[in-house]
């Protein structure tokens, strides 16, 4: 891949994350939550995985953002107040956190010497893995799915007495 | 091969004892049992003892013995024994009659007394002690029954606990004859250190033949005195008489006994027991011991006579005058005279009994008076006492031919003249002699002749006849004894001694019989001329007031060991008082304070730091727990917090560790 | 030239913490699913980084990566309809405000 698509994309996926994260105005953290996964998905497409690149484009930007989106404007307060404070006790163990992944990347050397291969995946590929090898999981998502979305269903409908 | 009555001369003793512990148990309000009891005591010993004398006179001069063994210490084995030989036999026998006569004596005069049965139990085991010393052959038993007769004594002469006097006087003549008993246990504990035995004749090693006394070396001198101590305690000899005559607090049957005839004799039948042991070494029959013993019987008999003549209790009286025979008995033995000694115990038994006895059927009829200058004129309203005393004051006087104590002085005065030491003794002897006789005139023509002094003189009675028939018996005894003293028939002193002394009609005539006559009649003389007719107050304490105060108070010896001996035992049961109190009970009070300085620092410990810290603990452990607690905020992001570093951590930890 | 991969994965790194500081600082319930998505994205970059940079070619990876996606979906619409029933019962979203559950 390459090295100035790399950067550039690095920057913007990280920079529209830190907005999700940091914004005070909740709305804006969504929007550019939405942002980043547009990033992410470029990633996977620069990467070679242009399907899990659409296919995160479609869930997550589709479906996920807009669910948050969705929630957001259900829970929203009359008086304005969407302003959140920062902990700093969470930022610090969060940079704590990347400083130890930091080193644990540094510190594998077999890391360093690893070349990529140039071996695409098809779209047909993926289809034959996903019902030749890949059957069973492929079903219990499917169930997992259904019952997350009646579950989802049953918690948000109303009680009509 | 002993014969049987050796073996079984314990039945002498034992007869008393049985008598007296069956009192003691089974005493009951009809005192026919108890009277039945002890007089068939006194029987059987009297019975038991005249069959040991006819054994004696069928093998005079023997010292037949029967030795047992009581106990063995390990390897030693400790024996006792009975012994029988002429000595021996005529004690028995002129105690147990004498012992007989008396206890028909207080059937009579503690008929009145509440506590009649405690008396004869008492007076059995006093005549069963006696019994037992007498017939011991072994110093140890000896003094076992010493001990108990002792023991005895005090029990009879405080037998009227209630009186504080009667206490008292026990109590004196316990402590004094302790102090003599003293050297005796010394002088009995060297003796067996040194020979190995306590037994009298044991076959050539008995403590008193030859073989052991050599073995003693020098040291024969000391044991000697060390037992004469003893005998000179009981006994009654200077300085250890004070408690004889307190003793006449008893009644008058203990008096007779104790005093006239038994326990005051022992301590002269244990110096002639005694006396090889006494007469061990001699040289012309003089050693240091028996010189002492001379000595300090020529004091003890001057100085009680004269105190004598300045009483006036009528039982004091004859104490004194028994304290003054015994320092004659001592004198006796000492000079050699041994068989005179012993004689004159016998007789001096009879008679001082009989003259005892004689006091209390006076101090009966007197209605319990005692003090002579308030009787007067009882020859008319008590005959038979007159005649009864009449006899025993001519028998202790002297009087000569028929009175036994007569024959016996002449024997001791014989013996002192003819001592080599010194003829002091004798002279003292003579002049102990006249005023014998002088007191005892003053004492009869006081409470018999004249005019009664008194209302209760005015109206005395004869004593009934069971206690008359006892004083005529021994009144009979008295004068029948001196048939056998008489030098013109020496059968007792061949008897005593073993020898055969031939006897002469002319032996009567001696001169010194003649002087010694002289003596008594004048002694008699000057008696009736001074006191036939006295008042009430004292001729003697008319004339020479000084005089008759000092003998009066018998010479001042009693305050004497008060402001001394007494005062320092007292100071020193005050200092051990004190140390114990203050030292040794300030050592326990301080240790009680440690004990309880310790309780208290624990307490305050366990309530100040034990309990403190377990509630400051337990108030940490909530605090801890309220603080960990609190961790639980509910708040989902602390624990995600928590969470997320805790995974970091392991992650590390991974890493490192490979 | 080709990106080394522990820069990849250095990216994702940065991706996932600046999730855990969404999910870890921020008090809005919200927020906390927003970040939790975040880290879901990230761990499903490290496995394409990993797919990518693997000596040899197998589908693993990127099977991996599709039903992650799909299982972060269902998650995501449960969590939302949890906060929607917390703002209905509790009228608020903060969730320091939840803490019946303290000791």
């Amino acid at each position: 891949m390459n090295i100035a698509a790399f950067s550039l994309l690095t920057i913007f996926t990280l920079a529209t994350a830190a907005a999700a994260a940091l914004l005070p105005r909740l709305i804006h953290a969504a929007l550019c939550l939405a942002l980043s996964f547009i990033g992410v998905a470029a990633f996977y497409a620069l990467l070679g995985a242009e399907f899990v690149g659409l296919v995160q484009i479609l869930v997550y930007v589709g479906a996920v953002a807009v669910l948050i989106v969705f929630t957001i404007l259900l829970t929203h307060r009359e008086d304005g107040k969407g302003v959140s404070a920062m902990n700093w006790g969470g930022v610090a163990v969060a940079i704590a956190v990347f400083d130890g992944l930091l080193w644990a990347i540094l510190k594998t050397p077999s890391l360093m010497g690893a070349t990529a291969n140039s071996e695409p995946i098809t779209v047909k590929q993926i289809g034959i893995t996903l019902t030749a090898g890949y059957m069973w999981p492929l079903q219990c998502t499917g169930i997992l799915l259904t019952a997350a979305f009646i579950g989802a269903l049953i918690l948000v409908m109303e009680e009509k007495r | 091969m002993t014969p049987w009555i050796v073996s079984h001369l314990w039945l002498i003793p034992a007869a008393p004892l049985l008598a007296s512990l069956l009192i003691l148990c089974f005493a009951t309000e009809k005192r026919i049992f108890t009277v039945i009891l002890a007089i068939t005591g006194q029987v059987f010993a009297l019975e038991i003892s005249g069959h040991a004398f006819f054994q004696t006179l069928c093998n005079p001069g023997v010292h037949d013995f029967h030795n047992f063994t009581w106990f063995i210490f390990g390897e030693t084995p400790l024996r006792l024994g009975w012994l029988l030989d002429p000595l021996n036999a005529a004690m028995l026998v002129m105690i147990t009659l004498v012992s007989l006569c008396i206890f028909i004596f207080s059937v009579g005069y503690m008929k009145d007394d509440p506590h009649f049965n405690r008396f004869f139990t008492f007076l059995s085991l006093f005549s069963a002690a006696m019994l037992g010393l007498v017939i011991a052959n072994s110093l140890l038993l000896l003094f076992i029954c010493w001990e108990l007769v002792g023991l005895s004594s005090y029990f009879l002469i405080g037998f009227w606990i209630h009186r504080p006097s009667a206490a008292a006087a026990a109590k004196k003549a316990f402590i004094t004859t302790r102090i003599g008993d003293i050297g005796f246990f010394l002088g009995l504990l060297w003796l067996y250190g040194k020979s190995g035995t306590l037994l009298f004749y044991a076959n050539g090693e008995g403590c008193l033949e030859h073989a052991a006394l050599l073995s003693l070396g020098g040291s024969v001198t000391v044991i000697a005195l060390l037992i004469f101590c003893g005998a000179a305690g009981k006994s009654g000899q200077f300085p250890l008489h004070v408690w004889l005559p307190d003793a006449m607090e008893g009644p008058t049957p203990v008096s007779a006994l104790i005093h006239a005839a038994t326990m005051v004799a022992a301590g002269v039948f244990l110096v002639a027991r005694m006396y090889p042991l006494f007469s061990f070494g001699a040289i012309h029959g003089v050693t240091p011991s028996l010189q002492t013993v001379v000595w300090i019987g020529t004091i003890t008999s001057v100085m009680a006579s004269l105190i004598a003549i300045a009483q006036s209790d009528i039982k004091r009286i004859l104490a004194y005058s028994t304290v003054s025979q015994l320092g004659l008995m001592m004198v006796s033995l000492g000079v050699g005279g041994m068989a005179a000694g012993i004689m004159h115990l016998l007789a001096h038994g009879f008679f001082k009994a009989l003259l005892f006895l004689g006091a209390g059927s006076v101090i009966h009829g007197c209605h319990h008076g005692q003090d002579i200058r308030k009787m007067g004129g009882l020859q008319r309203l008590m005959p038979v006492t007159f005649a009864t005393y009449a006899i025993g004051m001519m028998a202790l006087s002297g009087f000569p031919l028929l009175f036994s104590g007569a024959w016996t002085k002449e024997e001791i005065l014989h013996a002192t003249w003819l001592w080599p030491v010194s003829v002091v003794p004798h002279l003292l002897m003579l002049a102990g002699v006249f005023l014998t006789a002088l007191y005892m005139t003053r004492q009869m023509a006081y409470v018999f002749f004249g005019k009664a002094r008194d209302k209760n003189s005015l109206h005395a009675h004869e004593s009934p006849r069971v206690m008359t028939i006892p004083l005529i018996v021994l009144a009979v005894c008295a004068v029948l004894f001196s048939i056998v003293l008489t030098p013109a028939w020496p059968w007792l002193e061949s008897y005593l001694t073993g020898e055969h002394i031939p006897g002469h009609f002319g032996a009567i005539f001696q001169p010194m019989v003649f002087f010694s006559v002289l003596l008594v009649g004048a002694g008699v003389w000057v008696g009736m001329r001074v006191y036939s007719n006295a008042g009430k107050a004292d001729p003697l304490q008319e004339s020479q007031p000084e005089v008759f105060r000092f003998l009066e108070n018998k010479m001042w010896i009693d305050e004497f060991y008060e402001h001394t001996l007494l005062k320092w035992s007292a100071d020193a049961a005050r200092l051990a008082d004190w140390m114990d109190r203050r030292i040794w009970d300030g050592f326990v009070r301080a240790a009680a304070g440690a004990g309880r300085l310790l309780a208290y620092a624990t307490s305050n410990f366990d309530q100040g730091g034990i309990n403190i810290g377990v509630d400051q603990g337990c108030d940490t452990t909530q605090d801890l727990a309220r603080a960990v607690s609190a961790w639980h905020s509910g708040n989902i992001q602390n624990y995600l917090r928590a969470i997320g570093l805790g995974t970091l951590a392991l992650l590390i930890l991974y890493l490192l560790l490979g | 030239m080709t990106t080394p991969l522990p820069l990849l994965l250095g990216m994702s790194a940065a991706l996932f913490s600046l999730g855990l500081m969404a999910v870890l600082s921020r008090r809005h319930a919200i927020f906390i699913l927003i970040g939790i998505e975040i880290m879901l994205t990230a761990a499903n970059l490290n496995f394409i980084a990993f797919w990518r940079y693997s000596p040899q070619p197998q589908p693993t990876g990127v099977m991996f990566a599709i039903f992650s996606i799909a299982i972060a979906a269902a998650e995501a619409a449960v969590g939302l309809g949890f906060v929607i029933i917390v703002y209905r019962h509790y009228k608020t979203t903060e969730v320091s405000k939840l803490n019946k559950l303290k000791g």
